[in-house]
């Protein structure tokens, strides 16, 4: 019997050596590569992700468990079947136009994949265009936008609007997030959501992708 | 001598921009006057926030503050337009925040510069983004001094900002900006280093502990100047210390009247 529990606990505490003894144990032991994915590895990264949102763990901690997780995705990558490995969402990620910073958006994008989901990272200064080609291109339900200027932060509602245009704002759920950004900016611009961390926007992108 | 940039009056502030929505000069007053009494050499002066109004915030800001300090201002804008209004409107020579080498930027300021008796902020930011290595900042300040001396620009005028990048998602953040601020100092030693502090503790708790063991780190390194805020007197109180160790407070003189106002204090 596979201890989902120990799992999450050693990816908690980073502890790299027993969550990899756990794991081969439970693949040892036959249980699905699926059931240690979601119920051990993922079901850790959203503890780390809530604690990471109620300031009990710390970026390089988090940083820390994701590297742990990754170490043993690799174990049970070769035992997942197409299907399982499936993710539960696509989320094009990127800084809007004009903007060069992407520490916070690459630890969002971090803890979006850890949740399970398939993220495409565009990377910093991208204009409205490139997130309309990409969310076509990679049939997105998600598109995370992130600004660190208040100068940039407009780009926003300019990247949203392009959205729109392109008749793909039904197909997505849009989420902003960066240093001056509100709840009420999203709700002024016309976003479906805002999360303050990395931890909370992982949990918000699985809330509007269920 | 370290000079501090008072970065209080800057409408992203939520308190900052209600007096200068509500026009409240009282606000604005009493607040540059705390900055210059503790110690500030620059008020910097950022209207951006309210979009749609910087010019007549700045102009306001500007009313406001010029007539009750004594030191300079930092013109804060990315807008060569308000910039220049601002620059017209003060009476000592101005420091401008700031220049960088993003194309965008950089185009737009140089006219803006060229022939100013100014005093300048050069931020080693360009269109690759934030830089990656020591290597990196050193060379984007280089192409910045030759660029800024090619208009005229006396090195001594030039605030180069290194950017500094958080610890926490890099053990070698702190390294890598030290170390480019010594290369940079021994390149141009008559330049000055200056920047916020503040990133260097991004995604930590207890960041002000972090951001005063820094400042005094970077001070040993060569920095000579910082965007802070004045009022925070612990960290005024470890730069002033600091500034005395490094053998720039003649028979600790700054030091002791630090500790007899009670601003410093173990």
């Amino acid at each position: 019997m596979a201890d989902f529990n120990a799992m999450q606990e050693a990816l908690v505490a980073c502890d790299q050596d027993k969550l990899t003894a756990l794991v081969n144990g439970a693949v040892g032991e036959g249980v699905a590569a699926s059931e240690i994915l979601n119920k051990g590895l993922i079901a850790g990264m959203d503890i780390v992700g809530e604690k990471m949102e109620s300031g009990d763990m710390f970026i390089p901690e988090v940083l820390m468990a994701a590297q742990t997780m990754a170490a043993c995705l690799e174990i049970i990558k070769p035992l997942l079947g197409d299907d399982e490995s499936s993710a539960a969402a696509t989320v094009v990620i990127g800084t809007v136009k004009g903007d060069l910073h992407d520490i916070g958006k690459n630890l969002v994008a971090m803890m979006m994949e850890s949740a399970g989901m398939k993220v495409v990272n565009l990377g910093v200064d991208i204009d409205p265009e490139q997130f309309v080609a990409q969310i076509k291109d990679n049939n997105a339900s998600i598109v995370c936008l992130s600004a660190l200027l208040t100068t940039t932060m407009v780009m926003m509602k300019e990247t949203i609007d392009a959205i729109s245009e392109a008749g793909l704002r039904e197909q997505v759920k849009i989420m902003i997030g960066g240093a001056p950004v509100t709840q009420a900016y999203a709700d002024e611009i016309g976003a479906d959501g805002f999360a303050p961390d990395a931890g909370s926007a992982a949990k918000l992108a699985k809330k509007l992708a269920a | 001598m370290f000079e501090v940039i008072g970065e209080r009056i800057n409408t992203s502030r939520k308190k900052v921009q209600e007096a200068v929505a509500n026009r409240d000069a009282d606000y604005i007053v009493d607040d540059v006057k705390k900055q210059q009494e503790a110690g500030a050499a620059y008020i910097d002066v950022n209207a951006g926030a309210r979009i749609g109004h910087e010019t007549e915030d700045m102009k306001w800001l500007l009313d406001t503050i010029q007539p009750v300090v004594s030191i300079p201002l930092a013109l804060d804008s990315p807008d060569p337009a308000v910039l220049e209004m601002a620059f017209g409107m003060v009476s000592t020579e101005p420091m401008i925040n700031s220049i960088s080498l993003e194309k965008e930027r950089f185009d737009a300021m140089m006219p803006f510069l060229e022939g100013k008796a100014c005093k300048i902020i050069a931020l080693c930011m360009d269109d690759a983004g934030m830089p990656s290595s020591a290597a990196d900042i050193i060379a984007r300040a280089d192409t910045l001094v030759k660029e800024l001396s090619g208009i005229g620009i006396p090195v001594s005028s030039m605030y180069v900002d290194p950017l500094v990048q958080p610890i926490s998602t890099d053990n070698n953040k702190g390294n890598m900006v030290l170390d480019a601020v010594r290369g940079i100092k021994s390149n141009y030693p008559e330049i000055h280093i200056t920047g916020g502090l503040s990133n260097i503790s991004y995604g930590l708790p207890q960041r002000k502990i972090i951001n005063r063991t820094f400042v005094a780190l970077m001070m040993d390194a060569g920095m000579d100047s910082a965007i802070i805020d004045p009022l925070d007197e612990k960290i005024m109180a470890t730069i002033k210390t600091a500034d005395m160790l490094l053998g720039n407070d003649n028979f600790c003189g700054n030091y002791l009247k630090g500790v007899r106002s009670g601003a410093i204090e173990a």
